[in-house]
């Protein structure tokens, strides 16, 4: 999963003089893409840096969340970087990125604005490589505990003996 | 004689399933003092067992065997191997519903008398009436809990049902509280009051719902008449060369399989696999499954007319607090041909947790239209759809030709295309319940579709004459004597209401039955 600290121990300044910048804020080096704004990196194994930099992107632009940032969308995406799915979202980006570049933009991920990134997505909704993405990511954003705070969701009660002392009637705007 | 039971006991009743039919039978014949093997394919899992968590809980509970999907409904696209939420556990879906115990009305007993003809639809009256469930509805609330019946009080309302009963009440609707509920109110039966924790679908970790899995089984297994087998398949009844059921076929949690012998056998295993075993007991003698000679097996699958509403407001609401479903207006329950469809549907609370919102919400969708949705999250309220839908004699479980289960079974297709009436009244309900959260102030709704189903309905139904159905009033087979159905696949047509107190109480009706038919030696 993805690691809140670095790899090699690099410090941010490091890690953006080793890698490759990739969109607007991850950077790509051998074996990891990287977060400097938000302090965190994931190591890549079976895809390509630059495909897995591609997927972050990809899944913010499918389930976009401003108030999440790009860790958790890593997170979501990771299950994919595994040698059976490789060779499919190896092919799913390099086909998304054709289509950028057949639409006058450099790549997937350079493509500036969300609603260009959408509209090449849409092309592409139907797909067995969309689909997995889309909805690997339904449980894999979603079910992230430390998403949940983002949108005011609490989670268990149990363990606090419920919510009949704890406001489940403490509406007061009504 | 008393539990366990051997193999070749052949005094026994065998009751395949435990969940709201197979359960509440198997405890009221014990208590009567008849030897009761229940065979269970689920693990039993407790109170303390539990998981408050949505995912995670699905894995422990849900019923995820193969099983295909065919027809127009929409969740055979959204979720074409889950045409059912629907559990496997000793307690079967008791586990898992959410607590609504409404009687049906008396013209629900009766709607092809009352309704007329419906083009396509396979009306039929049950054979039974109101009157005649009327007392087993009684004895069933007691047994359940049921807040609002035989003086119990009814639950307190949360932060939903707030915003559900000021919309409902700004619209006129009349009949609005916080239901029937088998939920305690106050402690009752040795069981909690409602701790107001929510995760109602998940199992109640307090024990203050009523669940056939740890309050009728522990108490049938008290009696010494009743010896549970968990983990264990049905996957065949068998019979005599006198046409009689003899026994079950099974297989244990190891996949050994064994025959138990039996006086009579009781199907409770829901109304996808109750019919998929009758039809894969087919013999020589039976070649089109057993009790078929309707044909009617498998056929006229109901699931309730369903969808959900969720809306947004200004502020928070924090729908997730507290029981899941303790809201409910009945003003549309009534049969009204004047809203363009014939029978009703309730409205009642509903809440989901965030993961399960991202799947439910409008199952596919991306971008900024959904994910925007989902920001609102915190702000929203919800409220469930449940109608009656037509029985529909090509709506049903099958078996398919070629997909086999881990025992070599074929696996149950489901197919399910709507009813004209089931979409005008699903439309009719959208708008209706957008419309409540509109007069409360929402800012934007969600007419969402339809879950996979949990309330599986019909598919052996219940019929005076044996050319139109596959059981007696009792329950019992029109063709072979010894051999009952137990659960809601018995019932003739869906009405509006949940369904669980229903098959409680054909549940407790049958097992007097059984044990006067014992007792006078015609079984």
């Amino acid at each position: 999963m993805t690691k809140h600290a670095s790899p090699r121990s690099m410090t941010r300044r490091q890690l953006l003089a080793s890698g490759t910048a990739c969109g607007a804020a991850l950077v790509v080096g051998t074996g990891f893409v990287a977060h400097p704004g938000e302090a965190w990196a994931a190591e890549v194994t079976a895809l390509k840096p630059e495909t897995f930099a591609t997927l972050v992107q990809m899944a913010r632009d499918i389930y976009p969340h401003d108030r999440l940032g790009d860790r958790y969308y890593a997170a979501a995406v990771k299950a994919h970087d595994t040698e059976d799915s490789a060779e499919m979202i190896e092919a799913g980006v390099a086909s998304l990125d054709t289509l950028a570049v057949g639409a006058g933009h450099p790549s997937y991920v350079e493509t500036g604005w969300e609603i260009d990134r959408v509209a090449l997505l849409r092309q592409i909704e139907t797909t067995p490589f969309f689909q997995a993405v889309r909805g690997g990511l339904v449980v894999g954003l979603y079910n992230q505990k430390e998403v949940w705070p983002a949108f005011g969701y609490e989670g268990e009660s149990f363990s606090q003996g419920g919510y009949l002392d704890r406001g489940f009637d403490d509406i007061d705007w009504l | 004689m008393a539990a366990p039971y051997d193999l070749n006991d052949d005094g026994v009743v065998v009751i395949i399933g435990t969940g709201a039919g197979g359960g509440v039978l198997a405890n009221e014949l014990a208590q009567k003092g008849i030897d009761v093997v229940s065979l269970e394919a689920g693990a039993r899992h407790n109170p303390e067992d539990f998981i408050n968590d949505e995912w995670a809980s699905f894995s422990q509970l849900a019923w995820l065997d193969t099983r295909t999907t065919s027809g127009d409904w929409r969740v055979a696209k959204d979720f074409a191997g889950l045409p059912a939420w629907i559990v496997k556990s000793v307690g079967g879906t008791t586990q898992h519903w959410a607590g609504a115990s409404l009687r049906f009305q008396e013209h629900e007993f009766r709607i092809k008398t009352e309704y007329g003809d419906v083009p396509g639809a396979n009306l039929l009256d049950w054979p039974i009436t109101l009157a005649d469930l009327e007392p087993y509805y009684a004895k069933a609330e007691d047994k359940l809990g049921v807040t609002r019946t035989n003086g119990r009080a009814g639950l307190p309302g949360n932060n939903n049902y707030k915003v559900f009963e000021k919309g409902a009440k700004a619209l006129g609707y009349k009949d609005v509280h916080t239901g029937r509920m088998a939920i305690n109110s106050a402690d009752y039966d040795g069981r909690p009051m409602c701790q107001q924790t929510g995760f109602c679908f998940q199992g109640c970790k307090w024990g203050a719902k009523w669940s056939a899995g740890y309050v009728e089984i522990p108490k049938g297994e008290a009696t010494g008449k009743l010896e549970v087998r968990e983990q264990c398949m049905a996957l065949q009844v068998q019979h005599g060369s006198d046409g009689k059921v003899t026994g079950v076929l099974y297989a244990d949690k190891d996949g050994n399989q064994h025959v138990q012998k039996a006086r009579a056998v009781c199907v409770a295993g829901n109304a996808f696999e109750s019919p998929r075993l009758l039809l894969n007991s087919a013999s020589s003698m039976y070649p089109d499954g057993m009790a078929n000679s309707s044909g009617q097996v498998g056929r006229n699958y109901m699931r309730h007319m369903t969808g959900s509403v969720y809306a947004v407001f200004e502020k928070p609401v924090r729908m997730w607090r507290g029981t899941t479903m303790a809201g409910i207006i009945t003003d549309e329950s009534r049969h009204d041909p004047s809203r363009g469809f014939v029978g009703g549907y309730e409205m009642e609370t509903l809440s989901i947790g965030l993961p399960f919102m991202a799947a439910f919400l409008d199952p596919g969708a991306w971008g900024r239209e959904f994910t925007s949705a989902m920001d609102g999250y915190e702000n929203m309220a919800g409220m469930w759809l449940v109608g009656e839908d037509m029985p529909q004699e090509k709506n049903g479980v099958t078996l398919h030709p070629d997909i086999k289960d881990q025992f070599g079974l074929p696996v149950p297709n489901v197919h399910f295309d709507d009813h004209p009436n089931d979409i005008a009244m699903r439309n009719h309900a959208y708008k209706q319940g957008m419309a409540v959260y509109e007069a409360a102030g929402a800012t934007r709704a969600f007419p969402t579709p339809p879950y996979p189903s949990t309330h599986n309905l019909g598919t052996n139904r219940m019929s005076e004459k044996a050319r139109d159905g596959v059981v007696n009033k009792w329950g019992q087979t029109h063709d072979i004597e010894n051999l009952f159905i137990s659960d809601g696949s018995q019932f003739t047509t869906g009405a509006a209401e949940n369904p669980t107190l229903t098959i409680v109480s054909l549940a407790i009706r049958q097992a007097d039955h059984i044990a006067e038919r014992m007792s006078q030696g015609t079984l």
